[in-house]
């Protein structure tokens, strides 16, 4: 459980890590989506080629455009992109390598379909079974027949059940001779992406090697930063609605106490820690007004500065909400001349 | 185990990543219900085509209700649109943003239970088997349109007497069985393409507001956990003081009826008494009818100053007989308003 866990927090530590395992994840669920469908040949002419092609390019590009839509860099890139520069310059070579490292990721498991798909051969044999050389394979000379019916038979090739035309090619002999190709096919895609992986990792420090280093680092500095400052917004966010709810409690408290004569105002002193935890909500009324005044009239955005001096570290700050607009101000420090 | 705990904690650390793995939950539900599902074509003329319509639509529209109830951001954000303005403006861009990111959560497994239905096929053959053009198959000359009706919306049944050697079952079979995954992977290359372009288009669109909207809608959310939070706690605090004073309460009237024995209670209050003076069968059953038929009233006032008990108090019901002691001035409060 150890190593999970060590891999789990490897996979987290950045967005890169966590892309190469949704991007795994992504490649296997290809693989056994493609064993789940159940592929269904029309067996008509002007169909098949239309369907097969179909499930050979469009489940492709709906895994490419998925693998970008997983991945939280796509609207940092568009982010990046679009922001006014202010104080901080914009580097078109972070932008451009934040995109390859995308699109080379989201292409993993396209390309895993596509190879699978090839290699197994139905879906090649569906698209180009009217396209078998007949001279070749089976009987050229056996005439009488339209080019129109010649083609409507050639069509049920892949449907083993309603084939007519063994006179015509034999059936066994067209799956073999198609399958073959595709399967040749499929092996030659495998090799390509496998050359060009290859290549562009190989070759990659043979040109401008320290520049990649500095886009590289940026790019990940830029998704941290971001993390960083959801995060911070959001422990603010708690912190603030804390503070918000005390001062609830606490205001609740002092209007009640002004409209009751005869409730005593001094406590003894050993108990002040459980009236404490009690915020001076001791029966029944007091609970259902307050409650009552939660829902029909929320306090203010509106920290009092006095109760925070006293009580956490936010003193001194300027806490209206309005004061607090996203981000490129407050970071500053973090100026660069990238 | 200690993996799910991991992934467990992983899904709870915020509000967002619970409901994902909810979203993803239900999307998994969706796929496993559609295979346990067991698909019966009535192979009826006009039946048919209801069927297979209502298993298209009918439980994606439970999916959808589904995904709304169990997102809890669903009644943080009804709440935020009713609540009387009081202290707090409202603001519109911020329940809109909720409520289309809970639409968002909410339509993914309906729409994975479409798109299943559709690539697999059962459904739309089923429906749409009586609309298909005889023409296009043999089999079906010299025969009254009645007739090809019936035997047309006999096709999705395979072990039908009728259409079970007929040369164009399948031949109709497979022939919708193509328009229904062409149906399913167009669909879901539309959604897909309409999901990255919302995606990467985003920061285009005046992205300062989205950030500012963005923070105050997860505030509004925290905010509502943490008074839940502090209500709870505070609940616990009252029942504890609540209770103890009623145990205390027993326990005097316990000595005051056992002049005879007085000894024991100076021992025992020295030190952390579990017991609080309750040592017999018969006081405990005391007791416990006494908490059965005359529960303690709601007000701890009392126990937290230590004052003399008074039991002449008469028992306070449920109804909110306290509030008209004295109205609570909401003016204080409104001559701050400021906006979210």
């Amino acid at each position: 459980m150890d190593k999970f866990r060590m891999i789990f927090q490897f996979l987290q530590s950045n967005q890169e890590s966590f892309m190469n395992g949704i991007c795994g994840i992504m490649a296997l669920a290809s693989a056994q989506m493609y064993s789940a469908f159940d592929f269904n040949c029309p067996c008509l002419p002007s169909y098949n080629l239309a369907y097969g092609m179909g499930i050979l390019f469009v489940p492709p590009l709906v895994l490419f455009l998925l693998g970008f839509v997983m991945n939280n860099n796509v609207s940092m890139l568009a982010e990046e992109w679009k922001r006014p520069t202010g104080m901080r310059q914009k580097d078109p070579a972070v932008l451009r390598y934040m995109f390859c490292s995308m699109a080379q990721r989201a292409m993993i498991a396209p390309a895993v379909w596509i190879s699978v798909t090839l290699l197994d051969g139905k879906c090649f044999m569906c698209a180009f079974s009217t396209s078998v050389p007949v001279e070749k394979l089976g009987n050229g000379s056996y005439t009488g027949l339209s080019e129109k019916e010649m083609k409507r038979i050639l069509a049920r090739i892949p449907c083993k059940e309603i084939y007519s035309g063994q006179e015509l090619v034999a059936r066994e002999v067209a799956v073999r001779y198609l399958r073959c190709i595709s399967q040749a096919l499929g092996w030659s895609f495998v090799l390509l992406m496998t050359m060009l992986a290859f290549l562009v990792r190989a070759l990659r420090p043979c040109f401008t090697q320290a520049a990649f280093l500095k886009s590289k680092y940026w790019s990940h500095y830029i998704d941290i930063e971001r993390k960083l400052f959801d995060e911070t917004c959001t422990e603010h966010a708690k912190s603030f609605a804390k503070v918000c709810i005390q001062q609830f409690f606490e205001t609740m408290n002092k209007d009640m106490a002004m409209g009751h004569t005869h409730s005593p105002e001094k406590a003894p002193s050993e108990v002040g820690e459980e009236k404490e935890k009690l915020l001076g909500i001791t029966d029944q009324g007091t609970m259902n007004r307050i409650l009552k005044s939660w829902h029909k009239c929320k306090p203010p955005l509106y920290l009092h500065q006095e109760a925070l001096q006293n009580g956490n570290g936010w003193a001194g700050e300027n806490e209206h909400h309005n004061d607090i607009s996203p981000p490129k101000r407050e970071m500053v420090t973090y100026y660069s001349k990238v | 185990m200690d993996r799910f705990r991991m992934i467990f904690q992983y899904f709870q650390s915020n509000s967002e990543s619970v409901m994902n793995g909810i979203c993803g939950l239900l999307a998994l539900a969706s796929v496993k219900m559609y295979t346990s599902f067991d698909f019966n074509c009535p192979c009826l003329p006009k039946y048919n085509m209801v069927y297979g319509v209502g298993i298209m639509f009918l439980p994606p529209m439970a999916l959808f209700l589904c995904g709304l109830i169990l997102n809890r951001q669903s009644l943080v954000m009804l709440e935020e649109w009713k609540r009387p303005t009081g202290g707090r403006k409202k603001d519109l861009a911020i329940i809109r943003y909720m409520c289309f990111s809970i639409m968002q959560r909410a339509m993914i497994a309906p729409v994975v239970w479409i798109i299943v239905t559709l690539l697999d096929g059962k459904c739309f053959i089923c429906a749409f088997s009586s609309s298909i053009d005889p023409e296009k198959f043999v089999g079906f000359a010299n025969i009254t349109p009645t007739q090809i009706q019936l035997l047309l919306s006999k096709v999705p049944c395979k072990d039908d007497e009728l259409m079970k050697n007929h040369t164009a079952r399948k031949a109709i079979s497979r022939y919708l069985r193509c328009w229904s995954q062409a149906l399913g992977w167009s669909i879901l290359l539309f959604l897909i393409v309409v999901a990255f372009l919302a995606r990467s288009l985003r920061p285009c669109f005046n992205q300062a507001a989205f950030l500012q909207t963005r923070y105050w809608s997860n505030y509004i959310d925290i905010e509502q956990k943490i008074f839940e939070e502090t209500c709870c706690e505070h609940a616990r605090d009252f029942a504890h003081k609540c209770i103890l004073h009623f145990f205390e309460s027993m326990q005097q009237e316990i000595k005051l009826r056992r002049f005879n024995a007085p000894r024991e209670a100076e021992e025992g209050e020295a030190e952390e008494d579990h017991l609080r003076g309750i040592t017999d069968q018969e006081q405990m059953n005391k007791l416990l009818k006494s908490w059965y038929y005359s529960k303690p009233p709601l007000d701890v006032s009392q126990a937290t100053q230590r004052q003399p008990m008074d039991r002449e108090r008469p028992s306070v019901p449920w109804a909110d007989s306290l509030s008209n002691r004295g109205n609570t001035p909401q003016t204080a409060k409104s001559s701050r308003q400021t906006d979210v």
